[in-house]
């Protein structure tokens, strides 16, 4: 196994012959994940060691200390938190070659084509078809359907598809997984203003698409079984971040109330104390579910953490607001922009405000996550349903 | 800071298991209740087992002083497992409160660590359960310079029947903590909140007693063993939730009506969900502030402020949805839930609320309160 020890004589190479100083930033990115030190915890050749995930803030910690340039994860983060996880796990070794390097190093960027206009919570219920066409080293697919809420769609790349390739048998089952061409011609994508004014994401036309089969991922059917992964990897990512003591959101409020005695009031203290107990508990869980994936026993926590982040979220930019009093009647711009980023974090306490109310919807809403957690985790039963054994086309939508 | 460690060690694992059998083969809930309402509400014959064969009342003790040589990480395990029982033992009072004292005390205190550890003899900390870490140093209780006490302190939690107690007095020479014989001080039994956990009140006529700990290190001893008090009771919490919150699931999914096992309601499921989720915080945290004590780590008091703030509420709501969700026979004496909720609204309010630990990080944390002159108010 690789040690600290090892990763750190090994960034110390990769630093000694590309100087981040004098060498191009995608150079360099390229060079570490051909290093191994991308994300140390994937296979070697693949931007890993097959160290253990912990070890990666060793890694990243000596580069951040020499200046090394990072592959910005906010811009890429669907392809780093969710479809990498999913290629590692479901993919064929030539899909890992191809997709894996670019996906990490940034130049290519990916996004999600799961949710459609009547498929969000029921995900399942999706209506986007896939049809096979021919057999042989040709075979493909032709996909037609309507994805929508595609976050960064406009900057992809690549996307994850869900598609029905089978409507006659129950929805869960006829459903496969595919790496889709954003640069197709028959792809659409035409930006949804968001509440905040901007718009993150984007409604998608898929129409007559030809997917080869070579860039289908796992079975024919199995679509379901994989997306699993790809979820729960969305709900580590957007929850488990680690973070330091008064990270993120509470630590710009932390600094607000410090720098602006004059906005203090008896009421919202409370509520700061409050507030400040509850980040740090939810930084804790964090810790201690990155402790339990690095010791190899991993627990229902990662859907707790997302639920958990959402709430808080929403708790602490609301305060944020009504803390900064006449400047919180303001709003930066409300002009009709397409963001590189999705930066939960970024612009001013009304845009925090508002963007964080995605929180809870995104990634699984909260009530789907309380179900997840009722059922799988504490065992108690399903709500009755009707549509479980009833072939797709047959079903109640 | 240092790297908190917030996991169970194989060890721990152990000895939870160990600590859990006892539990359940010698305090079952049904025991607790016909115990609590007997002559001897504490269980001294569990406590001398838990002694004897498990050795878990002198853990943080050292070896040498014929303990276990453990740290307040297994402690805090022990805590946790005795809250899921609601285990009337005096645990929080002698082998942690007392514990802190004593060992700080080093070779004035060494004389009673023989009978501490073999379980034959606890100890209590004189203070008012309610006292917080931050508290003034107690003065009701006055030392004269022959070490004689006299005075007063109400509400104090696991009293010995004839142990020892240590007493925070104000000195000659200024504060200081005693040795005092349980024999030697008028013990009141008060009725309390907690059955399982039972207060008295104390008197002290000129009781001898024997200085342990004198002025230059008093205050900060005694803030030490509270707030180690009210750090490893986040685990105690942690517990009694744990058993709320399992034993609702459990009985939800047996319980039928409108045709259908209750549990099945999502209005139910969503609020057991919550209730998960923040017990997947409480463990965290209660880890967390164990692991900080247990290494002496600079961090420990703010992370004993948030498991506090956090554990303690949590406890509370865990044991009032466990009576509500379990609807007419939550409501009576017969099922056992309400020893739980009464431990922890009476643990919401030792070594102090949530709402107080929560105050303190306004100082600890450097968020501080409101201050300057109030609001003129034109019109009055
Ligand atoms: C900012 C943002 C970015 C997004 N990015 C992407 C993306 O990149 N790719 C992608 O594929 N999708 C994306 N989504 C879509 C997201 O996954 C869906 O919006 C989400 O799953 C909810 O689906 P829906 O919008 O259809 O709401 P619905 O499923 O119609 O839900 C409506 C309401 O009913 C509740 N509800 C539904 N079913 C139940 C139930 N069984 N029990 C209790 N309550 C229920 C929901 O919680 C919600 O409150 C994004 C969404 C947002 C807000």
């Amino acid at each position: 196994m690789t040690s600290a020890d090892e990763l750190v004589i090994r960034t110390a190479e990769l630093l000694a012959a590309h100087d981040p100083a004098a060498t191009e930033p995608l150079e360099f990115l390229r060079a570490r994940f051909d290093a191994g030190l991308a994300w140390v915890h994937f296979p070697p050749g693949l931007g890993g060691l097959g160290a253990p995930r912990a070890l990666q803030a060793v890694v990243d910690a000596e580069l951040a200390a020499a200046g090394a340039p990072d592959n910005d994860p906010r811009r890429i983060g669907i392809g780093l938190g969710m479809a990498a996880p999913t290629i590692l796990r479901y993919g064929t070794e030539e899909q890992k070659r191809r997709f894996l390097r670019p996906l990490w190093t940034g130049e290519e960027v990916w996004c999600q084509l799961f949710s459609e206009p009547g498929a969000g919570s029921d995900l399942a219920a999706l209506a986007t078809r896939a049809v096979r066409d021919g057999d042989g080293p040709d075979a493909g697919w032709t996909v037609d359907g309507q994805k929508v809420w595609t976050s960064s769609a406009h900057l992809a790349r690549w996307a994850i598809l869900l598609a029905r390739t089978d409507p006659d048998v129950p929805k869960h089952q006829g459903i496969s997984y595919f790496v889709c061409d954003m640069t197709d011609p028959g792809v659409d994508v035409r930006p949804l203003r968001q509440l905040t004014g901007e718009a993150e994401f984007n409604e998608v036309f898929l129409t007559g698409v030809r997917i080869p089969d070579a860039h289908r991922l796992g079975a024919v059917g199995e679509g379901w079984r994989i997306a699993q992964t790809t979820l729960n990897n969305e709900r580590v990512a957007i929850g488990g971040q680690r973070t330091p003591r008064e990270g993120g959101l509470i630590g710009i409020l932390a600094e607000t109330w410090r720098r602006n005695p004059e906005l203090r009031t008896h009421e919202l203290h409370q509520r700061l104390l409050q507030g400040w107990t509850d980040a740090e508990v939810l930084r804790l869980t964090g810790e201690r579910l990155r402790q339990q994936l690095a010791v190899g026993q991993p627990g229902p926590e990662g859907a707790a953490a997302k639920l958990a982040f959402a709430r808080l979220a929403q708790e602490l930019t609301g305060l944020e607001v009504e803390l900064l009093a006449e400047q919180g009647l303001a709003y930066g711009d409300w002009t009709m922009s397409r963001p590189e980023l999705v930066d939960f974090t970024g612009r001013d306490a009304g845009y925090r405000y508002l963007r964080a109310k995605g929180n809870s919807i995104e990634g699984g809403s909260s009530e789907i996550l309380r179900n997840i957690i009722a059922e799988r985790v504490l065992g108690l039963p399903a709500e009755p349903r009707s549509d479980k054994d009833v072939p797709w086309k047959e079903s109640a939508r | 800071m240092t790297e908190l460690d917030l996991l169970y060690s194989e060890v721990e694992e152990d000895l939870r298991s160990a600590v859990r059998a006892l539990l359940a083969d010698r305090c079952p809930p049904q025991a607790v209740l016909t115990r609590c309402e007997g002559p001897e509400p504490q269980d001294t014959g569990l406590w001398r087992t838990l002694a004897q064969e498990l050795g878990v009342v002198a853990l943080q003790v050292p070896e040498a002083l014929g303990g276990a040589g453990a740290s307040l990480r297994e402690t805090a395990v022990v805590l946790e497992e005795l809250g899921r029982a609601c285990a009337p033992v005096p645990f929080l009072g002698s082998a942690v409160l007392a514990t802190t004292v004593l060992l700080a005390a080093g070779e004035l205190a060494a004389g009673e660590w023989p009978a501490l550890c073999a379980g034959d003899r606890t100890a209590a900390l004189a203070v008012p359960l309610s006292t917080a870490p931050d508290a003034p140093f107690p003065l009701g209780v006055r030392a004269d310079a022959a070490g004689a006490l006299t005075g007063a302190v109400t509400s104090v939690a696991d009293v010995p029947g004839a142990g020892l107690l240590i007493v925070p007095a104000d000195g000659p020479a200024g504060p200081g903590l005693y040795a005092v014989d349980g024999a030697d001080v008028t013990v009141t039994a008060r009725g309390s909140l907690d059955l399982t956990r039972p207060l008295v009140d104390l008197r002290l006529d000129g009781a001898p007693g024997r200085l342990l700990v004198g002025p230059d290190q008093a205050e900060a001893v005694l803030w030490e063993a509270l707030l180690t008090g009210a750090g490893l009771l986040a685990s105690e919490q942690l517990g009694l939730a744990e058993w709320c919150l399992a034993t609702t699931v459990a009985y939800l999914r047996e319980r039928r009506q409108f045709g259908r096992v209750v549990g099945s309601f999502q209005a139910l499921k969503h609020r057991l969900a919550d209730l998960w989720l923040d017990i997947a915080g409480a463990r965290a945290a209660a880890r967390a502030a164990a692991d900080a004590l247990a290494t002496g780590s600079a961090d420990a008091a703010v992370l004993v402020a948030v498991a506090a703030s956090h554990c303690g509420a949590v406890a509370v709501r865990a044991a009032e949805e466990a009576v509500q969700l379990h609807g007419g026979i939550g409501m009576t004496w017969e099922h056992p839930v309400h020893l739980y909720l009464k431990r922890a609204k009476a643990d919401q309010l030792a070594l102090g609320t949530p709402g107080r630990h929560r105050a303190s990080l306004a100082t600890l944390a450097t968020l501080p309160a409101p201050g300057g002159p109030l609001p003129r108010m034109p019109h009055v």
